[in-house]
C-alpha cells in the first residue's frame, strides 16, 4: 500500500531532513509515526502527498512509483489519499455540510450523490446536528471530527493524519483516537503523524520512530519516546 | 461537468465582488482602453468611408484632340475599361457636354441668348471620358498609361488629395494601436494584480483543494472567470458609451458644420457596431483571460 525504498530528502538550503527511509506499511494498518521536532516527520508527511520530490529512492502508493507520475496525474493520485491536518483547516466562510461537500465538488461529484454522502459522513463521526453549524462555533473536536469526514467523504483507501490530536484536549483526542480506529476497522490504512506520547502508548498499534532523518524503531505497541 | 463549471463561474463572480476594489481599478482601465479604441475605430472607419465615397464620386477626367472621332474615343474607353484599377468609365459627347453646361447654368432654359449657338457648340472640343477607380491608389499607373495614348489632349484628376487623406488615416491608426497596446498591458497588469489579491485572499482554500485532489483546471477556473467577467465588463461598459455617443455626435456636426454636410457622410450606427461590438467583447474577454491565466501559470500550481 505505501512503500517506501531508500527514500532521502535534502532540501536546496543543505538542511538534510531524510537519510534513506525505507518502510513497508500493509491495506488497512494503522500506524504511529513518532519522532522529535526536525526528526523529519512532517518532509516524510509531505513526501507521500508528492507536495515534495525525494532527492533520491523510490515511493510507491497503491503500487504505483509516485516519483514517475506526470504533474498532470497528481490530483488523482491525492484524492486517494485522505488528509487531516492539527489545525483542521476547514474553510470558515461556509457551515460543516458545505465543507465537506466541497471535497466532493473538486473532484466532481455529482450534486445527487453529495447530498446523500454528506450526511452519512457526519453520522459516522457524529456531528450530523451541527451540518449548519460554521468552524467557529464548533469546539476544536468537533472541528477535527468535521475534518475528519471530509478528509474521508470520497472514500480514500489512505487517511494520513498530521498531529490530529495536537490541538485538542486529552478527552476529545482520545475521541479522535477512536474514531480513528473505527475508520481504521473499516478497511482505511491509517498513518498518524504524532508525538502524543500516552495516546500512542494506549492504541497499542504499530509505531514507527524516526530520528534525524532515520527511522530508529519500528514495533507493534512501541512507545513515543526513548525511556 | 456542468455542475464544476457553475461551481467555477459563481466562485468567480463571488471573487470579482470580494475585492471590489481593485476589480474596479481593473475594469476602469479596460475600459479605458476599449473606449479609446472605439473612438479612434470610429473616427478612422468613418474616415476611410468618406474617402471612398469620394473616391468613387471623383474620378479621372480624360479629354482628347479634336482630330479624334467618337468611334476612336469609344475604343479607347473599352481599352481603358479593361484596365484592373478602373471601375467604369463614362463617356460624355461635346453635344451632351453642353446640354448638361445649359441645364446646370440656365436651367430655366433661357433659350434667346443659348438657341443660337446650338448648331455651333461652343464645347465643341470637350467631349471626355470620366473614369472612376476602383483603386485609387493606383491612379497615378493609369494617368501614366493614358497620357501614353494618342490623341489625349488633357487630363484632370484629384490625385494628391486622395494621397494626403490616405496618409493621415495612417497615421491615425498607428497611434491609436500604440495606445491602446499601453492601455491593454497596463489592464493586463491591473488584472493580474486583482486575481494575485484573489489567490492570497484564498490561500488556505487553494491549498486544502490541492490536498483534496483538485486538478489545476478545477482550482484555477474561478479566477479565469474572474479575470474575463472584469474584461468583460469592461468591454461592454464603452461600448455602451459609444453607441449612445455616436448618434449625437454625428447629428451635432451634421447641424453645425453645414457647409461640410456633403464631405461629411458618415457611416450608419449598425455597421461601425457590427464590427466594434465583437471586437471589443473579443478585447475585453482576451485581457481578462490572459492576466489572469499569466498569474496562475506563476503561483498557482498542483
Amino acid at each position: 500500500m505505501i512503500v517506501l525504498d531508500n527514500v532521502c530528502k535534502t532540501y536546496s538550503t543543505g538542511v538534510s531532513a531524510l537519510n534513506g527511509i525505507s518502510l513497508r506499511i500493509r491495506k488497512g494498518e494503522f500506524v504511529f509515526i513518532v519522532g522529535s521536532s526536525g526528526s523529519g516527520k512532517t518532509t516524510l508527511f509531505k513526501l507521500l502527498l508528492k507536495e515534495l520530490e525525494p532527492s533520491s529512492g523510490r515511493i510507491y502508493i497503491n503500487n504505483k512509483n509516485i516519483g514517475r507520475l506526470r504533474r498532470r496525474k497528481i490530483p488523482k493520485m491525492r484524492r486517494g489519499i485522505g488528509v487531516v491536518f492539527q489545525d483542521f483547516r476547514l474553510l470558515k466562510d461556509r457551515n460543516i455540510y458545505e465543507n465537506i461537500a466541497f471535497a466532493q465538488r473538486v473532484v466532481g461529484k455529482p450534486a445527487k450523490v453529495i447530498k446523500e454522502t454528506v450526511p452519512q459522513m457526519l453520522a459516522l463521526v457524529g456531528l450530523a446536528d451541527k451540518a449548519e453549524a460554521f468552524p467557529k462555533e464548533l469546539s476544536g473536536g468537533e472541528q477535527q471530527r468535521a475534518s475528519l469526514a471530509r478528509a474521508l467523504v470520497n472514500n480514500p483507501p489512505i487517511l494520513l493524519a498530521d498531529e490530529p490530536t495536537g490541538n485538542l484536549d486529552p478527552d476529545n483526542a482520545w475521541e479522535i483516537m477512536k474514531l480513528l480506529e473505527d475508520i481504521n476497522k473499516r478497511g482505511t490504512t491509517v498513518v498518524v503523524v504524532t508525538h502524543n506520547q500516552d495516546i500512542v502508548e494506549r492504541m497499542q498499534k504499530r509505531v514507527i520512530r524516526l530520528d534525524k532523518g532515520q527511522i530508529v524503531s519500528d514495533e507493534k505497541g512501541g512507545v513515543a519516546n526513548d525511556r | 461537468m456542468i455542475g464544476r463549471m457553475f461551481f467555477a463561474i459563481r466562485q468567480g463572480f463571488r471573487n470579482v465582488g470580494r475585492n471590489h476594489l481593485f476589480s474596479l481599478a481593473s475594469i476602469g482601465t479596460i475600459t479605458a482602453c476599449l473606449f479609446i479604441f472605439g473612438i479612434f475605430y470610429c473616427i478612422v472607419a468613418n474616415f476611410n468611408y468618406m474617402i471612398d465615397k469620394a473616391q468613387t464620386n471623383v474620378g479621372i477626367t480624360v479629354f482628347f484632340d479634336t482630330s479624334m472621332t467618337e468611334e476612336q474615343i469609344l475604343q479607347m474607353k473599352d481599352a481603358i475599361d479593361l484596365r484592373p484599377e478602373v471601375e467604369h468609365s463614362e463617356y460624355t459627347s461635346a453635344d451632351e457636354a453642353w446640354e448638361d453646361f445649359k441645364e446646370q447654368y440656365f436651367p430655366d432654359g433661357d433659350e434667346g441668348i443659348l438657341a443660337g449657338l446650338d448648331n455651333d457648340n461652343p464645347l465643341y472640343d470637350c467631349a471626355n471620358l470620366t473614369v472612376y477607380l476602383a483603386d485609387t491608389s493606383r491612379q497615378s499607373d493609369l494617368i501614366a498609361y493614358i497620357e501614353g495614348l494618342d490623341g489625349v489632349s488633357e487630363i484632370n484628376s484629384s490625385g494628391i488629395i486622395a494621397d494626403s487623406v490616405t496618409d493621415f488615416s495612417r497615421l491615425i491608426s498607428y497611434v491609436s494601436m500604440g495606445i491602446i497596446l499601453i492601455l491593454a498591458l497596463v489592464a493586463i497588469f491591473l488584472i493580474s494584480n486583482t486575481v494575485m489579491i484573489g489567490i492570497t485572499v484564498r490561500k488556505d482554500e487553494i491549498a486544502i483543494m490541492k490536498y483534496i485532489g483538485a486538478t489545476d483546471v478545477f482550482v484555477r477556473g474561478p479566477f479565469i472567470i474572474e479575470g474575463m467577467t472584469i474584461g468583460l465588463i469592461g468591454s461592454v461598459i464603452p461600448v455602451v458609451i459609444l453607441r449612445l455617443l455616436y448618434t449625437r455626435v454625428v447629428d451635432f456636426t451634421l447641424t453645425h458644420f453645414t457647409i461640410l454636410r456633403n464631405v461629411l457622410t458618415f457611416m450608419d450606427v449598425s455597421d461601425i457596431f457590427r464590427i466594434l461590438i465583437p471586437v471589443s467583447l473579443a478585447a475585453g474577454l482576451g485581457i481578462g483571460f490572459l492576466g489572469s491565466y499569466l498569474t496562475l501559470r506563476k503561483h498557482v500550481r498542483v
